[in-house]
């Protein structure tokens, strides 16, 4: 990936998704350049007396093929670190390097096409379009890609298969569950090959059946090789990271790790597919 | 990330709220059918009073007799003022017209007709009875001067005039009144109980401001003056100039002879006045032209408030899609594909909006508005299309930078 050091030449020909395996296998040959890299990052909102530092110096390395969960309780800055590793913010101080790029000198044309091709989110809220389907959702970060049609239904196809909604592609999200749209979010994140998988509370709007889907979901993602950073307060969460990092008034106090970086997720094939999973 | 694709998806935002959509459309397309509709009438109704103006004649000047103050004014000459010292008024003579006509410096002048007039003539054909309404006495040049053709039959002749023989040219309505189905011509009618022959029927040419043209008879000159008139002064003299840019030229050589004639000199009043053909058309025209100018500028407003609509409705959608904004940006939409996305969105609302005004206005065009059959100017049509275009892009630009300039994390935390 760092022969791709402007960080936004990552075309539409990079990898199709359906060889998920692929991108990490690539990566892993040249892959001594970490996914994240965040040094002495700080963040500070509003001026004078009303200044609030949400980070105060966080420096933290992913590498490649991690499953980092990033814990803390509210006001403990994990929000904002999130909206920075997601270049939907930029820090106050300190670098971050996404796949050994610095988004801190991007504009914001850039920061568009790096958050458009290196990160796929999943949001609390699952956040998809209404009043469009899923596959249409799915195929939207490759519009803005510019992907050509017909290869985008097959990549959005492909990615709906593999969180196992093949049966509801033509659904539009008030047609779905709760657990059944946050899998479109999912595969709407997966379906450009991003370089990160970045989950905000990807489980907390979720009954515990579909909970237990979408962290399997992320297992077998893990597994494959993919880098993902879940952000979220719950402790089952965690336990499905390699590796547990705990967030307090804008400092790391804890980073516990609990498998190492290129072995399985610690829980993974402890929970029998679902249904709707052993159908693909 | 396409042209086509962002179409796409603005289709797509305004076919998710269609009544809205619909509604702000209204609003530019009731501007750009007012705007076409508007300007036709004007146009309509000015083609109308040129067409009236012109059958009065072609290339004609009327020099009547004038006793009062008169007023001036464009097309009229001498008569205004008031202001200097009047010599005593004297009416038009034969001599006069036959001065303008005989007169070796008036190379402007194709002919000259002088002209007696007689209202109310009682007129009966065989028991039938009718008055028309203006009995003209005159020479044959009259014809050509005020373009009246015959439908059948022929007009007198120079000899008639000189030989004083009581013939007539009866219009339209006269033919109908006395005669019915039978033809006229060659049958003989008591004007004023004098009996006349009727050589030839005017060809029909409507009524003009509530007279009727076609109720009148045209005999010779002389015959009239013995029978009906007497040999007083002329009602007016209409001259014929010899082309439509000699009418001004021919103005001046008739002011000239009869200023002479009538020794006008300095600033003296005239006592007579000319009424020019030509530049009473151009009078009309300027006036009908601000008359549309005005019917337009009040449609204008009203595109201007359907362009105001579409702000407004953009705005509410705007605000009303953040968090999908959010979303768009999140995942990766770049500035430029969420501004086109919602100007787009405005554009074709205006656009579409347009184009069924266009349609609405020739379908309208078809009725008669106000008595007036109105013809669409094809410029207005472009203008108004082009306008309703450009107000969309206009009105449309503040909501979509607005949506383009949100941040995404703003927008995602959007409730």
């Amino acid at each position: 990936m760092n022969r791709r050091a402007d960080g936004t030449s990552h075309g539409p020909a990079a990898g199709p998704v359906y060889g998920l395996a692929d991108a990490s296998a690539g990566d892993a040959a040249n892959g001594a350049e970490p996914v994240l890299l965040i040094r002495d990052v700080t963040k500070v909102y509003g001026e004078g007396e009303a200044t609030v530092r949400a980070l105060r110096g966080v420096s933290l390395t992913v590498e490649r093929g991690d499953y980092v969960a990033i814990m803390g309780a509210s006001g403990s800055g994990k929000s904002t670190l999130m909206n920075i590793i997601g270049c939907l913010d930029v820090p106050t101080t300190g670098t971050y390097l996404l796949g050994g790029v610095d988004v801190g000198v991007l504009d914001e044309v850039r920061l568009a096409r790096v958050r458009n091709r290196r990160i796929g989110f999943v949001f609390q809220s699952f956040n998809l379009i209404p009043r469009m389907s899923a596959l249409a959702n799915v195929e939207l970060p490759l519009a803005y890609g510019g992907v050509r049609a017909a290869e985008r239904r097959l990549r959005a196809l492909a990615a709906l298969g593999l969180v196992g909604l093949s049966d509801r592609v033509g659904h539009q999200p008030n047609e779905l569950s709760g657990g059944q749209q946050q899998r479109v979010a999912v595969a709407r994140a997966l379906v450009t090959s991003p370089t990160l998988l970045l989950a905000d509370e990807p489980t907390g709007a979720l009954d515990s059946t579909s909970t237990g889907d979408v962290l399997a979901i992320f297992d077998r993602l893990s597994l494959s090789g993919r880098t993902i950073v879940v952000i979220t307060h719950e402790h089952d969460v965690a336990a499905h990271a390699k590796r547990v990092i705990r967030l307090m008034d804008g400092r790391i106090v804890e980073d516990r790790r609990q498998a190492p970086v290129d072995g399985p997720p610690p829980l993974a094939g402890h929970r029998p597919p679902t249904e709707a999973m052993s159908e693909r | 990330m396409n042209a086509l694709e962002i179409t796409r998806f603005a289709v797509r935002g305004l076919t998710a709220n269609k009544m809205r959509s619909v509604l702000t459309m209204l609003g530019i397309l009731i501007g750009v059918a007012a705007v076409i509709l508007l300007v036709a009438v004007g146009q309509g109704s000015s083609d109308a009073i040129k067409q009236r103006i012109q059958s009065l004649g072609a290339n004609t000047l009327t020099v009547s007799a004038s006793f009062s103050g008169g007023f001036g004014g464009p097309g009229m000459r001498g008569g205004g003022g008031g202001g200097g010292p009047r010599t005593q008024a004297r009416g038009l003579t034969l001599e006069d017209a036959r001065a303008i006509a005989d007169s070796g410096n008036a190379p402007s002048i194709k002919s000259v007709s002088p002209v007696v007039t007689s209202s109310s003539a009682t007129t009966t054909y065989e028991g039938a009875s009718h008055a028309i309404s203006q009995v003209v006495g005159t020479y044959p040049s009259y014809f050509e001067a005020t373009n009246r053709p015959v439908a059948s039959g022929s007009y007198f002749t120079n000899q008639d005039v000189t030989g004083v023989r009581k013939v007539v040219v009866i219009g339209k309505t006269v033919a109908d009144e006395l005669f019915g189905r039978l033809d006229p011509v060659g049958r003989n009618v008591n004007i004023q109980g004098v009996s006349f022959t009727v050589v030839g029927v005017l060809k029909e040419s409507g009524s003009t401001g509530g007279q009727d043209a076609d109720d009148v008879a045209v005999a010779p000159l002389p015959a009239v003056q013995q029978s009906l008139t007497g040999y007083g002064s002329l009602g007016s003299i209409v001259v014929q100039a010899t082309g439509a840019e000699k009418t001004d030229a021919a103005e001046a050589e008739i002011t000239a002879i009869l200023d002479q004639r009538h020794d006008i000199t300095g600033n003296a009043t005239a006592d007579y006045r000319i009424l020019n053909q030509a530049s009473l058309q151009e009078t009309v025209t300027e006036a009908t032209g601000t008359f549309t100018v005005l019917l337009a500028a009040v449609a204008a407003i009203s595109l201007l408030v359907g362009g105001i609509g579409i702000t407004n409705i953009m705005l509410v959608t705007v605000t009303e899609r953040t968090r999908e904004i959010g979303i768009r940006k999140a995942i990766g939409a770049p500035r430029g594909a969420i501004l086109g996305q919602f100007l787009i969105e405005a554009t074709l609302l205006s656009l579409v909006g347009g184009l069924l005004g266009v349609g609405v206005a020739v379908a309208g065009s078809r009725f008669t508005i106000a008595g007036v059959q109105p013809v669409i100017v094809p410029q207005s049509i472009v203008l108004a299309l082009g306008v309703s275009v450009a107000i969309g892009l206009f009105f449309g630009s503040y909501p979509a930078n607005r949506a383009a300039k949100l941040r995404p994390i703003e927008a995602l935390r959007f409730e």
